[in-house]
């Protein structure tokens, strides 16, 4: 029996490697970039992950710390689980990808408490919350483990690209108006504030979780009204 | 008159046609058109009765409605300027005084609302709604005096875009703009929406400054921070209190809401039922105020419960924006629950968490969210009786 399912194995990898090499960023490689940025973006488009969305767009730096997370665990994830994809249970596998996101996150997490320390405070638990994030999930799922190695990564650089610029989007707008800083330097100019005798007023609501969920609801309805195939029937 | 509507028919009307040049600009055309003439339209349907009250005629009833409580407002505004930087004035002063700030807030408020309407309408290419018009007079009402108009016109803007728009229009929203857009400009500038700061202008004469010892706080405000005010309950029913700028006086409302209820626009059910929710839940504060954790806590909750009635914007909101028809519950039993409940939330609001004390928009704007749900349980609890009678009956036959 053993004999049997080795043979088949082998077999297996020799159909794979019969296939015609294709370049590395052929079409359909490129594809698999491109598409989470827009058509096929995790958070508008697949409305996952919108959790960390809300939570930490209040300031830019701490959404782009978010954004790199992220995108090392979603790369990282998706190669070492396309790496094992034959040899995961099929029943089992759930727990296994749930282990492998999570040494990453914890390996994330010590990183972010060594060099940005002040951060790592205020993103505090959804550093953590990476490893149920779905998008991550998803793409293992959906993508890593059926695919190979270098497929998955494009694949989890792509959506972690597609979810950083949607997360950067949101917080540029919310600290921007909410703060009248972008990255901690103040940009709207000081005199202009009412407390100065100018007219301005930083918009108090833009900090709240609402205003993030209604940014995130603006970008859809741009993206829809710019690329009509999406909206459904 | 009718050379006016024979001229607009004969020149003006061809213009706006099907393939002429300003063919994209036939629903600001025909906004207008049907607003000063009766339309010729007829139906498409096989329903061929048409009723004489259509949405404008609504609309201008609940702004005729409103008119007592502005003109109050204008009044109210000036006396308390005067009053807090110690001149005495006349009343036609007083009056003059505020319609010079109020007008402004309600000039603002229909250019923003009414532009961003127009615009949509033309982009999308649908017939412009009368919706705004309502709004358009209830957002300035529901505004403090000194808040900034540029505030004013991004929240008219939030409220229209995102509270109205997104939905699809007139007939669409989920929420009551009006009260979206005090909301708006509640949590984006609290600064300029609450505390005892706002209320009053102190400013619009040159080299005036208030009196010493004046405090520009709110009734309510008085309470939830000290447990007494110097207003009485008879202040507040008549209007002389510090707040909104149509929403103090009791007495205007009350007039809108007799025309209102006279004509059937507004359904009696969810104004009474309110007002049995906030006469309930003042009574348990009234029974529970010993209990109280706080000395100032107990004091608010020992306020007796027909003076939370005319305090702030109880009465405005259950009789102008409870009953808004598109945001409320649509069934008869489902607007007893609906205004019961939002009554009742606001006395709670206030009381309970200081921070708020303008229970009533946020009870409102809770009760919208939860109006279809309230209908849906009444339309299956009927469903299920019909079809229980129905088995009794096969059952006897």
């Amino acid at each position: 029996m053993a004999d049997v399912l080795e043979k088949e194995e082998k077999a297996k990898e020799l159909l794979i490697d019969k296939q015609p090499k294709e370049p590395l960023l052929s079409k359909k490689n490129r594809k698999l970039l491109n598409d989470p940025l827009n058509d096929n973006n995790p958070i508008t488009v697949q409305v996952l992950g919108i959790c960390s969305a809300l939570a930490i767009t209040v300031k830019l730096y701490p959404a782009l710390v978010m954004s790199i997370s992220v995108l090392f665990v979603m790369a990282a994830g998706n190669v070492i689980v396309s790496l094992m994809r034959n040899f995961i249970p099929n029943r089992i596998r759930i727990i296994v990808q749930l282990v492998v996101v999570a040494s990453l996150v914890a390996l994330v997490d010590q990183v972010l408490k060594a060099f940005v320390y002040d951060v790592s405070k205020e993103l505090s638990v959804f550093v953590g919350l990476i490893i149920t994030n779905c998008i991550i999930m998803g793409r293992l799922e959906a993508f890593a483990l059926g695919n190979t190695v270098w497929k998955s990564f494009l694949d989890g650089i792509g959506n972690a690209f597609g979810y950083a610029w949607i997360l950067l989007a949101v917080a540029f707008f919310r600290e921007l108006l909410g703060s009248g800083t972008l990255f901690g330097f103040q940009v709207i100019p000081n005199a202009w504030y009412l407390a100065n005798g100018g007219f301005y007023s930083n918009n108090g609501f833009m900090l709240l979780p609402p205003m993030a969920l209604i940014t995130v609801g603006i970008i859809i309805w741009v993206q829809r009204a710019r690329n009509t195939k999406l909206i459904e029937e | 008159m009718k050379a006016l509507h024979q001229f607009i028919d004969n020149n003006v009307h061809p213009l706006f046609k099907e393939g002429k040049k300003l063919e994209k600009y036939w629903p600001v055309y025909d906004g207008f058109y049907t607003f000063l003439f009766t339309p010729g339209h007829t139906t498409d349907g096989k329903a061929h009765i048409r009723d004489g009250v259509d949405l404008k005629r609504t609309m201008n009833t609940v702004i005729t409605a409103l008119i007592p409580a502005l003109l109050f407002g204008m009044w109210n505004v000036g006396y308390h300027h005067f009053n807090a930087i110690g001149v005495d004035a006349t009343f036609f002063e007083q009056f003059l005084f505020g319609a010079i700030k109020v007008i402004p807030m309600v000039v603002v408020s229909y250019a923003v609302g009414l532009g961003i309407e127009f615009l949509f309408c033309v982009v999308k290419s649908h017939q412009i709604e009368e919706g705004y018009l309502v709004s358009g007079m209830l957002i300035p009402l529901i505004m403090p005096v000194d808040l900034p108009l540029w505030m004013l016109a991004l929240s008219v803007a939030f409220a229209v875009i995102i509270g109205k728009e997104v939905f699809g229009g007139t007939g669409m929203n989920i929420f009551n703009p009006a009260l979206l857009a005090r909301a708006f400009a509640f949590f984006a500038y609290p600064t300029y929406m609450s505390g005892d700061k706002v209320w009053i202008n102190t400013t619009g004469t040159e080299g005036m400054i208030a009196v010493d010892g004046f405090s520009g706080a709110t009734a309510l405000g008085e309470y939830a921070t000290t447990g007494i005010s110097q207003y009485s309950a008879l202040d507040a029913f008549i209007g002389i209190i510090p707040g909104s700028v149509g929403e103090t006086s009791v007495i205007a409302i009350m007039l809108g809401a007799g025309l209102l209820l006279f004509t059937g626009i507004a359904s009696w059910r969810i104004m009474l039922s309110a007002v049995v929710g906030g006469v309930v839940m003042g009574l348990i504060f009234n029974a529970v105020a010993p209990f109280a954790l706080s000395a100032e806590q107990q004091a608010f909750m020992a306020v007796p419960f027909w003076q939370q009635l005319v305090m702030g914007g109880f009465a405005f909101g259950v009789v102008y924006m409870a009953t808004d028809p598109v945001s409320g519950s649509q069934t008869n039993t489902g607007k007893y629950v609906y205004g019961f409940l939002i009554g009742f939330l606001s006395i709670m609001i206030r009381v309970f968490n200081p921070a708020y004390p303008e229970g009533v928009m946020l009870a409102i704007l809770f009760m919208n969210t939860m109006a279809p749900l309230v209908d849906h349980y009444v339309i299956q609890a009927n469903i299920k009786k019909r079809e229980q009678r129905l088995a009794l009956k096969t059952v006897s036959v």
